[in-house]
Parts: C-alpha cells; sequence; structure tokens
C-alpha cells in the first residue's frame, strides 16, 4: 500500500493553538510523524531584556493564560535566588494556594477539552461549567480570572481574609464532590473507557527515555513531580502524594490528571488551616546582583524551568524559558505512531500543550545552498510587505504607522 | 469495569435545573471589588513624580502637567496598551491611582483608545 503525507495543522491541530504535525500515514495508520514547532513566536525573552524585573513579572506573566502564576513564580524564584533574600512563609503559603488553584482549573479545563475531542461534549459542558467555581475563587483572591498578579519579587502582593478562607473551603466541598463523579465517569463510562484506553502508549522506559514531564510521565508509572522532587514555595512542609497510574494511555493521563485535583483540595485545606502570620513582602532591592539562577516548578503541564543571569543592574541579561510542552512534545511523535489518524487529536491533547509557550525562534534552511539563517523582526516585515506586494496588495505606503512595532 | 451511562443520569437531571450561562450583555455579571480595571486618577494628590511611568511594563501611563496650572498633573492612559497589572497603583507614593470595576473598554478606533483619566 502506499504511503501517504497528511499535514495537520498549523491551525489548531488539537487546541486552538498552531502547530504544525506531518504524518505518514499507510491506511489509516500513522508510521511517522514529525513535529514543527515556530509558528508562534512571541519574542518574551528578548523582551524580557529590555524591562525590569518588576516589569518583566507581568511580562513572563503572559507567557501563558493557563499558567500565569507558575511562570511568574518560577521568575520570580530565581530573581529572589540571586538577590539572596527568603520570602516569608504566609507569602509561600499564599504562592502554593493560587498555584493549586491555577492547577485545578487547568486540569478542569483539560478534561473539557479531551471530552470534546473525542465528541462527548456533554462531558465538556460539565467540567467547564464547574470550573467556573474555581474561576471565581481565583477573581475573589486576587482581583482577576487570569493573569492574577498576585507574585511581586519578594513576596504577594495580596492578602487571604478569614472571610475568604472560609469561602475558599466551601467551595473547595463543591469541587470534591464534582471531582469524585469525575474520577468515577473516567474510569467507569464506556464511552470514554473504550474510547481512551489503549490510545497513545507511551512506555515507563519510553517516558524516560523521550524526557516526558507532568501527568504524561505519570500515567506512565514515572514518579516524576518538581513539587516533591525540589520543593519550592510551601511544598516542602505540605504533605500531599504524586499520583501515577499504570495505563501508559491517554486514558491514564486522563485519570492521573482528575486524581491530581483531589490532592489539590488536600493541599489547600491544609495550607488554609495552617495559613502562618507574617509579612506578604520582603524588601528587595531594584538592582540584582550579578549571577546565574535557575528555578523549577510544577505547572499543571509538568516542570516549568527558568534560567536568569544578572549583570548586577535594573534588567536583567538573559532569561530562558523551557515550557513543559517541549518536554512532552518529543514523546508525541513516538505516541502518535502506530496509531490511529483518528486518534491524533485526543493523543495530542492528552499532553495538554501550550504550544504558544513553546515556540521559539524560526530558523530558515536553505536546501540548495545548505545554509541556515534567522529572520528577526524587521527581516519579517520586509518579507511580509513583499510577499503581499507581489499579490497586488502594498502595505508599505502605511507602514510607517506601526513602525514602533506596536 | 464499564458502566453503560454512567453520566446518562446527570445529564437528564441537568435539564430540569437553571442554566449556569448569564446572558451577557443583557445580564451585567459584577466583578469583584478590587478588580484591576480601568484606572482612576486623583490629581489633588498626584506630585507628577512620574514613577507610575517608569514601573509600567506597557508604556501606558503618562502624567503630564496641566497648562496655566501650578503643580497640577493630568494622566494619560493608553487603555489598548494597559494591561490592567496594576502596578502603577502599587507604586505610586500618593496614591493618586487607583483600580476601578470598569472592563468594557474596547474600542473601534486605536486612536480613540488614548484618554485622560
Ligand atoms: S495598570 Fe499596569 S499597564 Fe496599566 S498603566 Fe498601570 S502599570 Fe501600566
Ligand atoms: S506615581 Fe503617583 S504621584 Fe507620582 S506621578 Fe504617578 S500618579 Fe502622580
Amino acid at each position: 500500500m502506499g504511503k501517504v503525507v497528511v499535514p495537520v495543522g498549523p491551525q489548531h491541530p488539537a487546541l486552538k493553538e498552531p502547530e504544525g504535525f506531518s504524518l505518514t500515514l499507510e491506511g489509516e495508520k500513522v508510521v511517522s510523524a514529525t513535529v514543527r514547532l515556530g509558528y508562534n513566536h512571541r519574542g518574551i525573552e528578548k523582551a524580557c531584556e529590555e524591562r525590569t524585573y518588576t516589569q518583566n513579572i507581568y511580562l513572563i506573566e503572559r507567557i501563558c493564560g493557563i499558567c500565569s502564576h507558575t511562570h511568574s513564580t518560577c521568575f520570580i524564584q530565581c530573581v529572589e535566588e540571586l538577590a539572596g533574600v527568603e520570602i516569608t512563609s504566609r507569602a509561600a503559603y499564599i504562592r502554593t494556594l493560587v498555584g493549586e488553584l491555577e492547577r485545578i482549573h487547568s486540569h478542569l479545563l483539560w478534561l473539557g477539552v479531551a471530552g470534546h475531542e473525542i465528541g462527548f461534549d456533554t462531558l465538556f459542558m460539565y467540567s467547564w461549567r464547574d470550573r467556573e467555581l474555581v474561576m471565581d475563587l481565583l477573581a475573589m483572591l486576587t482581583g482577576n480570572r487570569v493573569n492574577y498578579g498576585i507574585n511581586t519579587i519578594g513576596g504577594v502582593r495580596r492578602d487571604v481574609s478569614s472571610e475568604q478562607i472560609k469561602d475558599i473551603l466551601k467551595t473547595v466541598d463543591k469541587l470534591e464532590e464534582r471531582t469524585k463523579y469525575y474520577i468515577e465517569v473516567l474510569t467507569q463510562e464506556t464511552t470514554i473507557v473504550q474510547r481512551l484506553a489503549g490510545v497513545g502508549r507511551l512506555s515507563k522506559e519510553d517516558a524516560i527515555r523521550l524526557g516526558a514531564a507532568g501527568p504524561t510521565a505519570r500515567a506512565a508509572g514515572v514518579k516524576r513531580d518538581t513539587r516533591k522532587d525540589d520543593p519550592y514555595a510551601a511544598y516542602g512542609e505540605v504533605p500531599f502524594e504524586v499520583i501515577t497510574d499504570q495505563n501508559s494511555d491517554v486514558l491514564g493521563r486522563g485519570i492521573v490528571r482528575v486524581k491530581e485535583l483531589m490532592e489539590s483540595y488536600k493541599i489547600i485545606r491544609y495550607v488554609l488551616e495552617r495559613l502562618p502570620e507574617g509579612e506578604l513582602t520582603v524588601k528587595v532591592p531594584k538592582k540584582i546582583p550579578a549571577g546565574e539562577a535557575i528555578s523549577r516548578y510544577e505547572a499543571p503541564r509538568g516542570e516549568d524551568v527558568h534560567y536568569v543571569k544578572s549583570n548586577g543592574t535594573e534588567m536583567p541579561e538573559r532569561v530562558k524559558v523551557r515550557a513543559p510542552t517541549l518536554a512532552n512534545l518529543s514523546s508525541i511523535s513516538h505516541m502518535l505512531e502506530g496509531g490511529y489518524l483518528a486518534d491524533v487529536p485526543i493523543i495530542i491533547a492528552a499532553i495538554d500543550p501550550c504550544f504558544s509557550c513553546t515556540d521559539r525562534m524560526i530558523t530558515v534552511t536553505d536546501r540548495e545552498k545548505d545554509s541556515k539563517s534567522m529572520l528577526d523582526w524587521n527581516k519579517l516585515r520586509a518579507y511580509s510587505i513583499d510577499w503581499h506586494k507581489e499579490r497586488g496588495l502594498d502595505f508599505s505606503a502605511i507602514s510607517h504607522l506601526r513602525e514602533d512595532g506596536r | 469495569m464499564s458502566k453503560i451511562g454512567k453520566i446518562l443520569p446527570v445529564a437528564l437531571k441537568t435539564l430540569f435545573t437553571k442554566p449556569s450561562t448569564e446572558a451577557y450583555p443583557y445580564v451585567k455579571k459584577l466583578v469583584e471589588d478590587d478588580f484591576r480595571g480601568k484606572l482612576e486618577f486623583n490629581c489633588d494628590v498626584c506630585i507628577g513624580c512620574n514613577i507610575c511611568t517608569r514601573v509600567c511594563p506597557a508604556k501606558a501611563i503618562t502624567i503630564e502637567k496641566v497648562e496655566g496650572e501650578e503643580k497640577k498633573f493630568k494622566a494619560i492612559v493608553h487603555l489598548d496598551r494597559c494591561i490592567y497589572c496594576a502596578q502603577c497603583v502599587d507604586s505610586c507614593p500618593k496614591k493618586a491611582l487607583k483600580t476601578t470595576q470598569a472592563f468594557e473598554l474596547a474600542g473601534f478606533e486605536t486612536g480613540n483608545m488614548t484618554v485622560e483619566v
């Protein structure tokens, strides 16, 4: 049988984000798959070098709309390490609280998306309805539903009041009730079990070899969780289990996520019951001493890594972000191979990808000359203007309007 | 062990409950009191130190002198650039800036998005 190459993406291959997959098919079976990154490079790392550390919190927070607290905390941990400050326990507890609320909303979001990808929109509707409960909590605690802005260098910006604690505990009870139901649905509902079991296999050995992170790794039985392996914020004091599963397929990844929700509720209750008294922030000088720091954070999708290099000024010299999706992308092609074309969307969705957080610079390879080059902002602009001109649209006349790149 | 229709009883029950969605924009969803919305400026206390302009990550706020008046300032905000982080509010030494609950700030022309608050 002849082989057919099918491009999937770059428009919404699974979630509403751009990424390109090239699948080689034999009939309905995928024999090989390649992933192509680079459709949504936003230049955030470079932009960080032109902003002060405080300004960067808000920029870094906007790497991802779902795990915004993840990125801002991970970056701030680097800066605090460089500055040699230790935040108060109250601040660490509040960071943990918001971090877990974020995990809950992210996992419930994923559950809905996964339901949607397999045509089970009832589940999508229910889990997104329940996700509103935790979104309301985040809005109450931080002011806004997304991009909470709770972090500042040296602590947190807002306190938690005793009324808020009562509200959170009440909502967490409700969410726990709903989650128990979702665990039953995921493990018992025939529609789900039959659709997802055995789909997108990734063995324990492969998960380790390919460097999988987060629920993708844990569903393959790899007990890997930064909260336990390298505790940050208050995780060193909080008791919780690292959830793993032996299914090693999409079903397992779902089960790991819903069971992790139960652990998050436990963590939240523990944190709120023992919220230590103390200041919210400690003073940090504007100029950060020269040095390098790396920090790790367990995002809902896996381990997030930030690197900051300081040269002793108010602005960092280099910021590097390794989002968890990048760690899981190498497993993706492996999981797709041997599966069916119809399973591609749910397998991709099962790593809970965040492509825009992962995208970096595009390198253009000229096959004839065998040379590589990079396109910077100006070159990309010129390229797009020329591209349109060839097709009869002249933008060069109005290009001055947006000269500042805004 | 798998069961057929684990979700069915709940789906049937939900048929008879109130919708969870809200009829926005006909019904306004209230945001929290300390929501970070459009900025409000108190010209009586501002001393024109420009700290807000300097800390703003989005180059969204400028403080200008009011023509012909001693030590009187006005705040110009680019609503389309502001990311509503409220760092200017936190950094202002005189508490001249405040966030409000206003969030319906979209417009049709970029030129109209720069306003005095
Ligand atoms: S809220 Fe943030 S972005 Fe908006 S003007 Fe203030 S500092 Fe700038
Ligand atoms: S920081 Fe406050 S006092 Fe200073 S210029 Fe801005 S609004 Fe005025």
